[in-house]
């Protein structure tokens, strides 16, 4: 079972970069994971980490001046023969037909802000009823009877009725289950969902999570969960990766990052995390210093400044390698590996 | 605990916003943004008013450091350990010597501060207007409040753009400790910020409160926060409070079948907590067109008819435990701390 | 090291930079907008200096000399530098009744910089007769046309001089008239809100529906007839602001209206600062960049407002010069087609009409440097 358990979506050694009049951003330095069918990737960071810039980079809608400079991302198709084959996403132009039809139809976005993604003056039914038509080859009675039978799936109560109504008209909770719908019309292999509950609070969020599980439980979809909440990590994620600064620092199974975890940036975040279940009203450890700028990132291990575990001369020094300290558990931190030979 | 002096009352706030429509702004409505609430602080105390978007807590707390007028209510705030003193109603001019002992704590690190002014100028400010006249007496209380909180005194004459959100909101806390407040209303001070500079700020207020006996009122959203930081917490739905007690009770034994569900919302960040959560089904109530009754009832999985037909009143059911809910003593609610506490992983 | 050393130089003299630093240096970075501002500045010196700049006396009528072309300036006699234009003679064609003129190779008129000519006070209170240009051995009036000469024989470059300055300061007062009534009833109705507010902006609706042309037809029209140069200068300034103030009140008004609820407010609010400084010290500084900006953008509305006035005979009368008084002499066809340099007015119209409009972007751009 293990081995033919291929990855949907595989994406190795990704780097893209911000060229801009200021110096260069790079955003993402060399990220790699996969994304697997029916299970859930939960990409974790604070601000600046790169996880947003990872999901446009996938979608290839990396905003300018901002490139892809380096790396694979390769979207694995099963055809009517059984024979698998892969496509890699980077070679393909950013708004070639076929990364537009993948876009949208193999892999669907939702966002952060609802009211962005929606265009404010169409109804939420035509919304979906277009994306629909313009993936699959539905009529346009079949069409709007997919989305009436999508807003009811998301939880719209009177799905007849919400199809006719403008996102204005919607509260924010409602609004993000609609723009899941319409990012369900084409039935997507893979969902990216990019800070989906941040702008919701508790009680929607925990709605708007249990939606997303439930429909992973019925179609299988890939869902790449991007979020700066530790909490919404462990309720969601089957695999986790954690990103400071462009890097991934560690990656691997849920329960071993947050039971196990190996890198002093994910220890000390999940310590320093205020817990339901921790003391009250004692100092909570904290990572000292601030995320510096991306512009100013510090040399060798981004994270070294602020690393209670700092080698001095190695990790000021050298960039870490993600390598394997356990099983699928991948850590960056020369703690864990030899220091690569200098040359100096 | 009982014999510990009150510092702030508040009795039947309210706060209504009038909604105008037309050519001549007529007020056909109103929006119950604050609905009646009441509660006390006590001196040295942490109080938490916890709620979702719209329930009211962020226009309550400005309604108690009067940025707002209120509507109807009474605030009873004690200054100097004297005589409490009704401030809801003063004027500006009456308000101008109470200002100092109340102050705000904000939000958003970067709309709080004007970019236009130096660390000096925005510190200092609260000083000048308040009669330090010195130039020299300034900068030597501002470069002090600077290293309280834990920046350098020489970033004197540096602009808020030199500085990161976590700095930023220091700089927020080292003006309002600037004219030595008795109590600090913090409206979401660490929600804007990065994680782990979540933590940060999380010590340096109580830090803060521990080496200047500050009285914190604590408005937020994130339940795990308000557990580490508060002593006693109000829950707000629609503009009312629907229960307030110390904080471990409320955490371990919920009242109100609201507080329930919000605690069980919460994510926690460990994995081997998922549990079943009470989804709540629909929406928070419009605050311009509340339901009949209990505010919560259509949400509510225990609701009767008693909770569509009558407004229940916010009552003690144990001492410094008051609930509004008329099914407040039959139900047996689920707390968090009751959940096995996991091993801490790391330690 | 040193390096490092610089970098952290760089980045503290970012850190404790004031907001018109911050403005400058965003500024900057705008060319268009600087080359602009050069043009603009250009335009105004032109303003200071308009007597000094003229060489003839903008009203000396002269009908031996009237429509006569421009007249080129020759730069070299025999090889050497030597500039001068030739004497020009005018006769009448007896065919066609039109004045004709013919250059004679053989007078030379050297000219030189800083010749005496008519007297004026410089920047209105120097008494000199010095100009920039004019010919040796002939008063300039005579022998120099550059840009030709109007109907009336006058000459049209030193009356352009003279038209800068008046079309360029009624746009720069009726700009200030309406900044003035701008801020105060915009702040007024920000700041205050309520009905006061609901009955400015009442008030600024109706005038903005109010159709331009005829509401200042209508104002044009009550000037007494025997009112002096000045006096309609100053009626015309308050004609056009009457109108150029509700743009900018609104944007005042709106700006109060965000800061109000801005936290830093609040803030000075509860630190118990006045409403006076709340006003002057947090408020307005936070919105007077934008309000620079949106005054620079419109004063070549103002300048295009007098100009369209004066063409149509309503605005500025002679002997007052502006650019449409200049305009006016040329709205036949006739005149257009066999005296073509009498439209040349209108190319700093449109020359500073641009500049204006790109350095009032450029400001606007840059008003806000802690924006992303």
């Amino acid at each position: 079972m293990q081995d033919d358990r291929q990855p949907i979506l595989s994406v190795r050694n990704l780097k893209t970069s911000f060229f801009t009049d200021e110096g260069i951003v790079r955003a993402v330095d060399g990220a790699s994971f996969d994304v697997h069918l029916g299970q859930t990737l939960g990409i974790v960071g604070e601000s600046g980490c790169g996880k947003s810039v990872t999901a446009l980079s996938i979608l290839g809608i990396v905003p300018r001046p901002g490139r892809i400079v380096e790396g694979e991302i390769l979207l694995r198709r099963e055809p009517e023969d059984g024979q698998a084959h892969e496509i890699a996403l980077t070679s393909l132009g950013d708004s070639s037909r076929e990364m537009r039809s993948i876009r949208g139809a193999e892999i669907a976005l939702v966002f952060q802000e609802p009211m962005t993604s929606l265009s404010p003056v169409h109804t939420i039914g035509n919304q979906i009823i277009g994306a629909a038509r313009l993936h699959r080859n539905l009529t346009r009675r079949e069409a709007g009877e997919l989305a009436v039978e999508l807003l009811s799936l998301v939880g719209i109560p009177r799905a007849e009725a919400a199809i006719d109504a403008y996102p204005f008209q919607l509260s924010g909770g409602l609004r993000q289950r609609a723009l899941i719908a319409l990012a369900l019309s084409c039935e997507p292999r893979i969902l990216i969902a990019d800070e989906p509950t941040t702008a919701l609070d508790v009680t929607t969020q925990a709605q708007i999570l249990d939606l997303l599980r439930s429909l992973q439980e019925q179609n299988g979809m890939a869902i790449m969960l991007i979020t700066h909440d530790m909490g919404v990590i462990a309720e969601m994620a089957d695999q986790v990766v954690v990103m400071y600064l462009g890097r991934v620092v560690e990656e691997g199974p849920v329960e071993t990052v947050f039971g196990e975890s190996k890198h002093p940036y994910t220890q000390s975040l999940l310590r320093s995390i205020p817990s339901i279940h921790s003391t009250p009203k004692v100092q909570l450890p904290t990572i000292t210093g601030t995320i510096p700028h991306p512009y100013n990132r510090p040399a060798g291990c981004p994270f070294h400044p602020r690393c209670p575990d700092v080698i001095p001369g190695v990790c000021d020094k050298h960039e870490p390698e993600l390598h394997s300290v356990g099983d699928e558990h991948l850590v960056s931190c020369f703690l864990y590996h030899p220091v690569p030979e200098t040359i100096s | 605990m009982e014999n510990e002096q009150v510092l702030l009352e508040v009795k039947g706030l309210r706060k209504f916003f009038p909604i105008r429509k037309g050519f001549w702004q007529r007020a056909v409505g109103h929006v119950r943004a604050v609905d009646g609430i009441d509660f006390h602080v006590y001196k040295g105390e942490t109080f938490g008013i916890v709620g979702e978007s719209g329930c009211g807590k962020t226009t309550a707390s400005r309604c108690i450091v009067r940025a707002l007028q209120p509507t109807a209510g009474e605030i009873h705030f004690r200054v100097n350990d004297g005589e409490m003193t009704d401030v809801a109603n003063l004027s500006r001019d009456e308000l101008q010597p109470l200002r100092r002992h109340m102050q705000m704590i904000f939000q958003d690190p970067f709309s709080s501060l004007n970019p236009r002014m130096t660390l000096f100028d925005i510190i200092g400010e609260p000083l000048l207007v308040n009669g330090v006249a010195d130039r020299r007496q300034r900068i030597e209380r501002v470069e002090e409040l600077l290293a309280l909180v834990g920046l350098r005194p020489e970033f004197l004459q540096r602009f808020p753009h030199a500085f990161s959100g976590g700095q930023r909101q220091r700089i927020g806390i080292a003006r309002a400790l600037a004219l030595n407040p008795s109590l600090i209303v913090a409206d979401e001070p660490v929600s804007a910020l990065d994680v782990s500079v979540q933590a940060q700020i999380l010590n340096l207020l109580l830090e803060l409160q521990e080496r200047l006996g500050l009285t914190y009122l604590f408005v937020a959203h994130d339940l795990s926060v308000v557990k580490h930081i508060c002593d006693r917490v109000a829950v707000m739905y629609v503009g009312r409070v629907v229960e307030t007690a110390q904080t471990q009770q409320l955490f371990e034994s919920p009242k109100h079948p609201y507080t329930e569900a919000l605690l069980s919302a919460v994510p926690q960040p460990d994995p081997t907590l998922r549990s079943q959560r009470i989804i709540l089904e629909g929406e928070v109530a419009d605050p311009a067109n509340p339901p009949s009754g209990c505010y919560f009832h259509p949400r509510c999985r225990y609701a009767v008819d008693l909770c569509r037909e009558q407004t229940p009143e916010l009552e003690e059911v144990e001492p410094g435990h008051a609930v509004s809910c008329h099914r407040a003593l039959e139900l047996d609610l689920a707390g968090t701390l009751d959940a096995p506490i996991p091993q801490t992983a790391h330690s | 090291m040193a390096e490092e050393h610089t970098i952290a130089d760089g980045e503290e003299r970012i850190f404790v930079a004031g907001q018109m630093q911050l403005m400058w240096w965003r500024f900057r970075k705008h060319r268009v907008a600087v080359a602009a501002t050069f043009v603009v500045v250009a335009f105004y010196l032109v303003v200071l200096g308009a007597d000094f700049l003229a060489y003839t006396n903008p009203n000396t009528t002269e009908a031996y000399r009237s429509l006569m072309p421009p007249q080129p300036v020759r730069f070299f006699d025999s090889g050497r530098f030597s500039p001068h234009v030739y004497a020009v003679a005018g006769k009448r064609d007896l065919k066609t009744f039109k004045r004709v003129y013919v250059a004679d190779p053989d007078q030379k008129l050297p000219v030189r910089l800083f010749v005496r000519g008519y007297k004026y006070k410089l920047l209105g209170f120097i008494p000199t007769d010095r100009h920039l240009i004019g010919v040796e051995g002939a008063t300039a009036a005579e022998s120099l046309f550059l840009l030709g000469t109007d109907e009336k024989g006058r000459d049209v470059w030193s009356r352009m001089m003279v038209a800068t300055r008046t079309s360029l300061t009624i746009g720069l007062v009726a700009v200030a008239l309406s900044l003035v009534l701008g801020v105060l009833l915009g702040g007024i109705s920000g700041f205050y809100g309520g009905p006061i507010d609901s009955a400015i902006q009442r008030l600024i609706e109706i005038l903005r529906s109010i159709p331009t042309i005829p509401l200042w037809m209508g104002m044009a029209a009550a000037f007494p007839r025997e009112w002096s140069v000045e006096q309609i200068y100053f009626a015309i300034t308050i004609v056009i602001a009457l109108r150029g103030w509700t743009g900018l009140a609104r944007e005042v008004r709106g700006r109060f209206l965000s800061l109000r609820e801005e936290d830093f407010v609040t803030a000075a609010d509860l630190a118990g600062c006045s409403r006076k400084r709340i006003i002057f010290r947090h408020m307005i500084p936070s919105f007077q960049s934008h309000i620079i900006a949106a005054a620079t953008l419109s004063v070549p509305a103002m300048i295009l407002a007098e100009t369209a006035l004066s063409y149509l005979g309503l605005g500025l009368r002679p002997p007052a010069i502006s650019w449409g008084v200049m305009l006016q002499q040329a709205q036949n066809v006739e005149a257009v087609a066999l005296s073509p340099w009498l439209l040349i007015s209108a190319v700093p119209v449109i020359v500073v009409t641009l500049a204006f409009n790109f350095m009032g972007d450029g400001l606007r751009d840059a008003a806000d440097p802690y924006g992303v």
